[in-house]
């Protein structure tokens, strides 16, 4: 840099600016994204945080005003929040489980070497591309007994009593959009742990296999403690975006039936765009938030105890 | 790298078999919705779950493309991906230069900032941004829609585009500002031609993001003449929900610009994806 060669032409122009160039041209680049990102997010989000302690109703236009804690004292005696709150539980738990379990055996096979393999990595990255409405459409046809084979193959399995639609039965229903988010969630775990697993080192492999270790041992003992920081990240942030993913389940049950599949931000989104009862959906936001802040936090502490670097 | 280890051909069964496995797990659906819509209505109840119609017919995408106002929504969509695909991919290069080549005071904010954008439920603020996009008077606009789209597409695009350009070598810039050229100049003649494939992954990956949002634009479009293709589609769900052939041709019209930039896309994927979420 001029800073280096001060023989540089343009060097000694340089040096009265160069407080501007360090501190200020920076932001020259990035004040559009700052300042949309403000305008848009940032002041959006304090405005709704301060929603849920005012009372809100496009419907109600005349009763609006501070109401303190009203909407969070209604939350707490509301059942189908905390309804929404088990069912995002195992939403999440379900969803993260086999898209993490299904994603690691699809990037193990795919950093192995077979014929076709640029072929077959973009057919099953291709659900990552799909548009998420069509994904929970399809999705949707294909358990719908009148045009979808799903309850029928699960009927003639014996895994269903009869071919029926096992989203109107409330103690299933959570199982479609499930289904349908591990089917669009397999390809984003398969792509970051298949690039974690091309970045350790093939030597590893050599030694190890030439000090006869098993392909078991070769896993447990290079494998996974290679892929274990990614693991951790990629399964943190996943776990936030998909408490947070409302489509899906919007789409396919719209909540219900009986509230079966409402998951809170299912529930905030169904109070703000149905009931437009802004103050309560953004107290119900604000109790995510919460969640989710609680959730990062443990989860950071055991990370810096249990991995040690 | 790849593992190369003597396998017993069983494995070498079983390999190719799960493959198979997750190849057909991941295509049916979308079979499913292409042979749907091209069999025949009079078919669709009496063989609805044969796997191969007995016939064929393209009268359900003739249906849909000149009958119903989807040709609007695909447009509406078009322009409101396009656009915030363009917008974002210029504003998230300048950003995402900056954080390659500069370290500057509040960079760590900075980056803090724009992760905390992409943690939060972003239903949080679909109320006030209704609230403020009413007030402003641009409901039913595709502006609001383009304008929102582009925030939050910002921050990911930025780090995917922070990852392209710290792979640029930073010799070669610096060459050019010795040689005389200011560091906008080195920036569009040295590194923006380097950066090409980097672009068009990051166009891509924002299209498909704004081609599929659906919430937002439920909340700030209702009417039929802005609708965007989800919503479109949706309410044409809604309302017609016995016309499964004309529905999920429909569902295939959706699909194909999104597959087309994923075919474009893919090979940066394991690059340029993992490169951007490991640094972000």
């Amino acid at each position: 840099m001029t800073a280096r060669n001060p023989s540089a032409p343009g060097a000694s122009r340089a040096r009265p600016s160069f407080y501007l160039r360090y501190m200020v041209e920076p932001y020259v680049y990035l004040s559009p994204a700052l300042i949309l990102i403000a305008l848009v997010m940032l002041v959006p989000l304090v405005i709704g945080i301060s929603y849920a302690f005012q009372s809100v109703n496009l419907l109600r236009p005349l009763d609006t005003g501070w109401a303190g804690l009203d909407n969070f004292r209604s939350l707490w005696s509301d059942r189908k929040f905390w309804l929404a709150l088990t069912n995002t539980f195992w939403w999440t738990a379900g969803s993260i489980t086999f898209q993490f379990f299904l994603g690691l055996g699809l990037a193990l096979l795919l950093n192995t070497s077979f014929h076709g393999k640029r072929l077959v990595q973009a057919l099953v990255f291709l659900p990552w591309a799909v548009p998420t409405f069509l994904s929970a459409l399809t999705w949707a046809w294909l358990f719908n007994p009148t045009i979808g084979p799903l309850p029928h193959w699960l009927a003639a399995l014996g895994i269903l009593p009869e071919p029926f639609n096992i989203m109107g039965d409330p103690n299933l229903a959570m199982w479609g959009p499930i289904t349908a988010n591990v089917w669009f969630g397999i390809p984003f775990f398969a792509i970051t742990l298949l690039a974690a697993l091309q970045s350790i080192p093939g030597e590893l492999y050599e030694a190890a296999e030439i000090d006869g270790a098993s392909a078991w041992q070769m896993f447990t003992k290079i494998t996974l403690p290679f892929l274990a920081p990614m693991i951790a990240i990629t399964v943190m942030l996943r776990t936030i975006w998909i408490a947070n993913f409302a489509d899906l389940i919007f789409v396919m049950t719209g909540g219900g039936p009986a509230n079966s599949t409402q998951i809170l931000s299912t529930y905030i989104f169904t109070t703000a765009f149905r009931k437009l009862d802004f103050g309560y959906a953004s107290a119900i936001a604000v109790a995510l938030l919460g969640l989710l802040l609680v959730y990062a936090a443990v989860l950071l502490v055991l990370r810096r105890k249990l991995v040690k670097i | 790298m790849s593992v190369h280890r003597h396998s017993s051909p069983l494995a070498v069964t079983g390999k190719y078999l799960a493959l198979a496995l997750y190849v057909g797990f991941a295509l049916f659906p979308l079979y499913w919705l292409a042979k749907i819509a091209v069999t025949p209505d009079k078919l669709i109840y009496t063989e609805g779950t044969a796997l191969v119609p007995s016939s064929f017919t393209l009268e359900n995408f003739r249906t849909v493309l000149v009958a119903t106002d989807f040709l609007y929504y695909f447009r509406n969509s078009l322009v409101v991906s396009l656009t915030t695909a363009a917008i974002t991919t210029c504003i998230a290069a300048a950003a995402g230069y900056a954080f390659s080549r500069f370290t500057f005071r509040g960079k760590r904010l900075v980056v803090a900032i724009m992760l905390i954008t992409q943690m939060f439920p972003l239903l949080m603020i679909i109320a006030p941004i209704y609230k403020i996009v009413a007030a402003v008077g641009l409901l039913n606009s595709l502006t609001s829609l383009i304008i929102v789209y582009t925030a939050f597409n910002i921050p990911f695009a930025t780090f995917l585009m922070q990852s392209f350009f710290d792979g640029i070598p930073k010799d070669l810039e610096e060459a050019g500002m010795m040689d005389g050229c200011t560091r906008f100049q080195a920036l569009r003649k040295i590194v923006l031609p380097l950066t090409l494939p980097g672009l068009g992954a990051t166009l891509g990956f924002i299209f498909t993001a704004a081609w599929s949002e659906l919430l937002f634009a439920l909340m700030l479009i209702n009417s039929n003449d802005t609708m965007t293709f989800p919503v479109g589609l949706l309410t044409f769900v809604s309302k017609f929900s016995v016309d499964w052939g004309q529905m999920m041709a429909a569902g295939v019209l959706a699909l194909v610009p999104s597959c087309l930039f994923f075919i474009f896309i893919q090979r940066y994927l394991v690059q340029g994806l993992t490169s951007g979420a490991v640094k972000g």
